[in-house]
């Protein structure tokens, strides 16, 4: 019961980092249909934002709570720039965009190399953050991984009420579901393009400032968590969030089960032909906006 | 598809193949042109090629040629059937561990057990799945039938449910980050992170020896031409235009009768043999496969040398890849920081400016329509508003 509750938990912690970083996707890749391979190195960003935080702010957690704004404004704007500069040319390339970012993806990753040197840093983590809580049957659940969890589950909260009740939300869900009727509408599609566009690296950012708390921070940190948040939205299905906070859990579980039951490896395969498999269910995800389009 | 021969409506869905002789040009004068082209590359490959080169330089050129042999598959289902597909490395993986593992039990002897295996020590006898491979064979058609095999899987599941676009880039992706993290995962029974390396023998001739690796040059020279040929053939046959059609037009092909599953599904397995041959071939004249050879960023660098080139032209990829294969060799041994900005900035600027390669440049000067330009419109993309917006009426 012990190991089946912990598991669970590992599970949902992955699942609460898979989700924090294909939140930021769910709006660009999914409300917008660009496929922004640089994501992760806007995660990268958020990162660095809070190591450079820490040099000048000594104390851990004020560090921290700053970074936060901090990294969604740094990361939000490194994503408007992109989207002015490059992916704007693209919309009816989906394709090429996703080429197109891997390069800027590139760049970054070199530049990051070049200005912070090629080897990890570290953070320090608050005290505060560094704990276990033990529960009761001899069980515990660290503080960050928590801490994450709580962070997710705010932003997808925070995502979902500004999506619902702001008049920013609405313009975003009227060009998501008709962009010609939002236009005639009076809408200006291309500003809440690039809106939507700064909520999702900004997004980015954040998840960037809570993997600090988990690992430490290198350049191409960004690149191996990408593919598994693209596959989150994927699997949840473009359109709306619901999607993508299931799959992200769903996924974390399935994949610490895997880990458990075999090795990290297979576990990995496992998911991965799990996908595949599920895909055949529902070529769509599992949640799609109705269109009447053929494609 | 910019009309700019008057043509007859059907050339909306049936563009002109880019190395056909457009109107008015007899068709004998473009065989003739193909063939005095390949003349010319044999010249180029078996004879220029070793007498000017050292044999450093030789050697590079033919784990160059190696990558082209991929570019050229990639050629066809990206180019040409407009399926990106970012996991290439895994059917190059493929074909270089079958070789490899061929020719490590080759090098141990009868009975003997590769090296790395004692090494890590946990094994007394040879696993179960390697036994196979002490076959030539068995190993030789798996370096090509193992990637087939395993892109028609993937192929057959994702294209009939009509997984396509970015869905299936990512897919396959996926499928080289697993690929990678299980090879590396299983270190005793694939070498893990080192991969196979220091592979001495091919088929009893040394390769220490610099003619015999001069002969696995012209072996890769020439299987390289066959490719080339054989890809001529496809690209001009029916299913060569059937195949852009369903770039182009997946729809309306389907309303035709056609099943586009199928097209595209050929065009991914033939595409993936070709990555298996050169994963095969590679594992000779470079000596080593390793997981960081075939994993998510080999398999999308093997992607961009395919668009420097031009996508869907026959010959573009096979440039495309030796030039960008070159250039980083020659620029990452001196500054190696320069070349990743170098390649970041090759990415943006090649992709987003110039979609159809250096080849349209060339297609440019000459004022030729080419269906070699890939389609500027949305209609593959999984954007379904989007592709609906900017849907252009057959004019």
């Amino acid at each position: 019961m012990t190991v089946l509750f912990g598991q669970l938990f590992t599970g949902i912690s992955i699942g609460a980092v898979l989700l924090l970083i294909a939140l930021g996707l769910a709006l660009t890749f999914g409300q917008m249909n660009v496929i922004n391979m640089a994501h992760g190195e806007f995660i990268m960003a958020g990162a660095y934002t809070t190591y450079v935080l820490q040099q000048s702010i000594t104390g851990a957690g004020l560090s921290l709570v700053v970074a936060l704004p901090v990294a969604f404004v740094v990361a939000g704007t490194m994503g408007v720039l992109l989207e002015v500069l490059l992916i704007r040319r693209l919309y009816a390339r989906p394709l090429d965009t996703l080429l197109v970012t891997w390069g800027v993806s590139l760049i970054l990753q070199q530049l990051a190399r070049d200005i912070f040197g090629s080897p990890n840093v570290q953070t320090r983590a608050p005290e505060l953050l560094t704990g276990n809580v033990a529960l009761p049957g001899g069980l515990t659940i660290a503080n960050n991984r928590l801490f994450i969890l709580a962070l997710a589950l705010a932003a997808v909260a925070a995502l979902t009420l500004a999506l619902r009740l702001t008049p920013l939300g609405r313009r975003i869900r009227a060009v998501v579901q008709n962009r010609d009727l939002a236009a005639v509408s009076g809408i200006a599609t291309s500003r809440v393009d690039r809106t939507t566009f700064f909520l999702g690296s900004g997004l980015a950012g954040l998840a960037g400032v809570a993997l600090t708390l988990l690992g430490p921070i290198g350049p191409t940190m960004g690149t191996n968590l990408i593919i598994d948040a693209f596959l989150v939205v994927v699997v949840g299905g473009i359109g709306q969030l619901k999607g993508s906070v299931i799959v992200a859990f769903a996924l974390g579980v399935l994949q610490a089960t895997g880990e458990y039951l075999t090795t990290l490896s297979v576990a990995k395969v496992i998911v991965f032909v799990a996908i595949v498999a599920f895909l055949q269910w529902r070529p769509q995800g599992l949640f799609t906006l109705r269109t009447r389009s053929l494609a | 598809m910019t009309a700019v021969t008057p043509a007859p409506p059907s050339t909306a869905v049936r563009p002109a193949p880019a190395g056909a002789a457009p109107p008015g040009r007899p068709a004998g004068r473009s065989r003739l042109r193909t063939l005095a082209g390949f003349a010319f590359g044999a010249a180029l490959l078996f004879a220029v090629a070793p007498l000017v080169l050292s044999d450093f330089r030789l050697a590079l050129l033919a784990k160059y040629l190696c990558v082209a042999m991929v570019a050229v598959g990639i050629g066809i289902a990206w180019g040409r059937g407009g399926m990106l597909t970012l996991g290439q490395g895994v059917f190059f993986g493929l074909g270089g561990y079958a070789m490899a593992m061929h020719l490590k039990l080759a090098d141990a002897g009868p009975g003997g057990m590769p090296d790395f295996m004692q090494l890590y020590g946990q094994l007394d006898e040879l696993p179960l799945w390697w036994r196979p491979f002490a076959s030539p064979w068995f190993a030789l058609p798996a370096t090509v039938l193992l990637p087939m095999a395993v892109a028609f899987g993937l192929g057959s599941l994702v294209f009939r449910r009509r997984v396509r676009g970015a869905y299936f880039a990512i897919l396959s992706q996926a499928l080289a980050a697993a690929m990678v993290i299980l090879l590396i995962g299983q270190q005793g029974t694939t070498g893990g992170t080192n991969g196979l390396t220091d592979i001495k023998g091919f088929f009893g001739y040394d390769l220490d020896d610099p003619v015999n690796q001069r002969m696995v040059y012209f072996i890769i020279a020439g299987t390289l031409l066959a490719l080339l040929a054989l890809t001529r053939q496809l690209i001009h046959s029916r299913y060569g235009e059937l195949l852009v059609a369903v770039r182009d037009g997946e729809e309306r092909v389907r309303f035709l009768g056609y099943d586009p599953a199928s097209v595209k599904l050929v065009a991914y397995v033939v595409a993936a043999g070709m990555a298996g041959l050169a994963g095969a071939l590679f594992v000779p004249a470079v000596g080593i496969i390793s997981p960081a050879l075939i994993g998510i960023v080999p398999s999308i660098e093997f992607v961009i040398g395919v668009a420097v080139g031009g996508r869907a032209t026959l010959l573009g990829p096979v440039l495309g890849a030796v030039a960008v294969a070159w250039a980083r060799t020659a620029l990452s041994e001196r500054f190696p920081g320069t070349w990743t900005y170098l390649q970041g900035l090759l990415f943006v600027v090649v992709v987003a400016f110039l979609p159809g390669g250096l080849a349209s440049l060339w297609a440019l000067a000459r004022r030729r329509d080419v269906a070699a330009q890939p389609l500027r419109r949305g209609r593959l993309s999984l954007g379904r508003r989007r592709a609906e917006r900017t849907e252009v009426p057959a004019a």
